[in-house]
């Protein structure tokens, strides 16, 4: 395992299709926090249903993929009304920790025994995006550019993800720049005020608790094209952390903090993860065991938030008088 | 500022450059697929299993378990094999397990990666669905899942926390009343480690994420404690006399240094996280997410240095029930079921009947007219962390006595315990009491009717549906909080 393999592995996951995936998470996670001051730290759960939209209406129910497509937005926005209803008119710190408890009932429910034969239980659904590997209209075999490269399929899926993220970008840039926008973003400010200028703060957090979450959804349903197989478990509460760090890292409440974000932390992750294996496994470290790089990568996240949140809340990109992040 | 920051990536880009090529080398060298069967229900490897791995239906190549159950197979390069397990040579007193995927895989490999392949035994004729689920064999290796790997082949370690295992009695009526006992005791444990949660809410307004983790710490303190050489030769000379004997048991002393230990790290939080992050005035949101990172901090350094296993503490692993009319509990079991109600009873008084305790109430109650009453409320405030730091890390010992002490059980515990706090009122001592037992309870005699897997969503669904109707919590005040 040499610099230039790890370099290059690095580099195929920052711009890959896991870092795009991440980056549709993030886009909606960002309409959440960074634009109405949401705390959503279950964006987890949005990704689940829609996974799980594509994944059931597919290998369970022989629907076409499209219509599992349509099945995860509608199941994202579901989810969205159920969780903002009850939660949005309190405190914004009780949205946290029920949007935190949701995400992880469903991962239960999902899992759970008597959801077998709709969900697979702990084994999940497997074989459910042959249509969409048959519908690529890339040559065969694998491209790149020197040691960085992907296989047609592969290809494929990012093409289709990255040209998501760059029409929820678009989508995104007007929304704000719209007179909905300036009030979503006049939530995030001072919810009183808007309040008393005649806004229904509820309603418009609702509709940017649905907008973004429909984006979880998305990213969740490409997770699912990716892997072809998903299970319950791989939806733990970790994902949300991971789409929070990588948001504060590329900048909070701009259009392109959450793209810079995912794509520089999965450099970063696969970096440390590859070095760390290599350095591992030629005894360089002698107290630590392979199997510790993940633990280990865990809490370079957990600092890093930290710091991150503490010193630079606007992230890289983002504009600190803008973003301080002060939502009451 | 900016410029500072891109100077440090490219630091680290090219610090990572400098490594020489041969320290990074892999000793291993390209791609491979290895595993290791066990026999079900030990760590036994099994031997003479024959593997075969084949790419678009040519060999590639095959392997034998040796003695251990190990085997590894070389691959030329990346790209989706085909692993078949010969059943033919699996011995006759196991089968291999079917779910999820039976003998044969279809993996696909990384450059250079080494691959762990899953395969499961069960003993012969005992039907697929008694086997234990694992996880999926892509859990291990694979950067895209988001699993911990030490979570890998547990899959029952998921399903967060488990029942405290009831008594079966006889009939619904003595099944009700073991499930009432094991809810009060599960109950109890929730009280007694998110008392602190609710004080520390009610006294600096931050909602400490990182209380689970603090549980988790207390329970694998008393472990390492209790496993010591030092604390089982203070024991030798007293064992055997009552009273002496019990207190210098290994276990209790440690449970009492674990205590400590937890007390430590809620003034050390304090002392150096909380306090610094308040002066320099970080918003309340911020500190939430900064009490996130802790907390992932905490877990993940706690799951190496303690790995991934569940363990228990030697001392109280297998008990005889005693019966106490139509109950059956374990000594174990009762000990905690006192000791807690105990605690609770003391930290209730100190709070209704001291100085500090109600310093603490007044905090809780309204900061800034406890602090112009002259209350001094940075002292206030330690003394807070202190006893839910020691609070939680005992609230763990208790937890992993009665079931099992893991890296996760803590986070696990921590969505209990919001929804404990938050049923009894944000920021009420006696509230989280109450919650604590109402969620204990709520847990347990769910089971009556439904699957115990959904043990929790029944408790964590009580606390949105108390969002929903009284958001200020049962014993919470009612004030607009919105």
């Amino acid at each position: 395992m040499d610099t230039m393999t790890i370099l290059s592995l690095s580099v195929e996951t920052a711009i890959g299709p896991v870092a795009a995936i991440y980056v549709l998470a993030a886009i909606g996670l960002n309409m959440h926090f960074g634009y109405t001051g949401l705390l959503n730290f279950g964006q987890v759960g949005f990704m689940l249903v829609g996974a799980y939209g594509v994944a059931v209406s597919v290998a369970t129910f022989g629907l076409p993929l499209w219509m599992g497509f349509l099945v995860s937005l509608a199941c994202s926005v579901v989810l969205a009304l159920v969780l903002g209803i009850p939660t949005l008119r309190l405190r914004s710190d009780y949205l946290a920790i029920s949007t935190i408890a949701v995400a992880e009932v469903l991962r239960l429910v999902y899992r759970a025994e008597f959801a077998r034969p709709v969900t697979g239980g702990v084994y999940g659904r497997q074989s459910f995006a042959d249509a969409f590997y048959d519908a690529n209209p890339l040559p065969e075999g694998s491209l790149g550019v020197g040691r960085v490269d992907f296989s047609s399929d592969e290809l494929w899926l990012m093409l289709v993800c990255w040209l998501l993220v760059a029409a929820g970008l678009a989508m995104m840039a007007l929304l704000m720049n719209s007179p909905w926008g300036r009030v979503i973003k006049g939530i995030r400010e001072d919810e009183d005020a808007v309040r008393s200028l005649g806004k229904d703060a509820f309603t418009y957090k609702l509709q940017s608790l649905v907008f973004g979450g429909v984006f979880g959804g998305l990213a969740g349903a490409m997770i699912a094209l990716n892997q072809q197989n998903i299970t319950p478990d791989q939806f733990m509460p970790q994902v949300t952390f991971y789409l929070w760090a990588m948001l504060l890292l590329g900048g909070v409440g701009t259009i392109w903090g959450p793209v810079i974000g995912p794509v520089i932390m999965w450099f970063m992750l696969t970096l440390f993860d590859e070095t760390l294996r290599g350095m591992a496994s030629t005894g360089v470290l002698p107290f630590l065991a392979t199997s510790d790089s993940g633990p280990l990568r865990h809490a370079l996240v957990g600092v890093g938030l930290m710091l991150l949140i503490v010193y630079r809340p606007q992230g890289l990109v983002g504009n600190r008088k803008e973003m301080l992040v002060n939502v009451k | 500022m900016r410029t500072r920051l891109v100077t440090v990536l490219l630091a680290l880009i090219a610090a990572t450059l400098a490594i020489p090529g041969t320290a990074a080398a892999d000793t291993q060298g390209g791609a491979s697929l290895f595993g290791q069967i066990r026999q079900p229900d030990s760590d036994e490897g099994v031997e003479g299993i024959d593997i075969t791995v084949s790419q678009d239906g040519e060999q590639i190549g095959e392997a034998t378990t040796d003695s251990d159950g190990n085997w590894e197979v070389e691959l030329p390069g990346a790209g989706t094999y085909h692993v078949v397990l010969d059943e033919e040579s699996v011995p006759e007193d196991y089968d291999a397990m079917q779910v999820p995927a039976g003998p044969e895989r279809d993996v696909e490999v990384r450059e250079d990666q080494r691959f762990a392949v899953v395969f499961q035994l069960v003993p012969a004729g005992q039907g697929q669905a008694s086997a234990s689920p694992s996880e999926s064999e892509s859990a291990e290796e694979d950067e895209e899942s988001q699993q911990d790997s030490g979570s890998a082949g547990g899959g029952e370690e998921e399903g967060a926390i488990e029942a405290p295992e009831a008594a079966s009695g006889s009939g619904m009526f003595g099944q009700v009343v073991s499930l009432v006992v094991a809810g009060l005791l599960f109950g109890l444990i929730i009280a007694i480690s998110s008392v602190g949660l609710s004080l520390i809410f009610g006294t600096t307004r931050l909602i400490n994420f990182a209380h689970g983790d603090m549980v988790t710490f207390g329970a694998i303190m008393a472990m390492i404690f209790s496993g010591t050489s030092t604390l089982a030769a203070l024991h030798a000379p007293f064992e055997g006399i009552p009273g002496l004997g019990f207190a210098t048991n290994p276990f209790v002393v440690a449970t009492v240094l674990a205590v400590v230990c937890g007390g430590l790290l809620g003034w050390l939080m304090e002392r150096f996280l909380w306090r610094p992050l308040r002066r320099r005035n970080v918003a309340m949101i911020q500190m939430f997410i900064v009490s996130i990172g802790f907390a992932l901090l905490l877990r993940h350094v706690l799951l190496v240095v303690f790995d991934a296993n569940r363990r228990k503490y030697v001392q109280f692993r297998i008990q005889d029930m005693i019966e106490i009319g139509p109950i059956a509990i374990t000594p174990r079991d009762l000990g905690i079921l006192v000791l807690s109600i105990v605690v609770l009873v003391l930290v209730a008084s100190m709070l209704q009947f001291t100085r500090i305790g109600k310093a603490m109430r007044a905090v809780s109650d309204n900061r800034d007219l406890a602090e112009s009453s002259g209350i001094d409320v940075a002292r206030v405030t330690v003394y807070v962390w202190v006893l839910g730091g020691s609070l939680s890390a005992l609230g763990g010992v208790f937890l992993g006595l009665n079931q099992s002490v893991y890296w996760q059980m803590g986070f696990h515990l921590l969505l209990l315990m919001f929804a404990a706090v938050i049923l009894g009122g944000l920021g009420t001592a006696y509230g989280a009491m109450v919650g604590g037992l109402a969620i204990g309870l709520v847990a347990q005699l769910s089971t009556l009717w439904f699957s115990s897997q959904l043990m929790n969503v029944w408790a964590l669904l009580i606390m949105i549906v108390v969002l929903l109707f009284r958001p200020q919590g049962i014993l919470g005040r009612r004030e607009r909080v919105g």
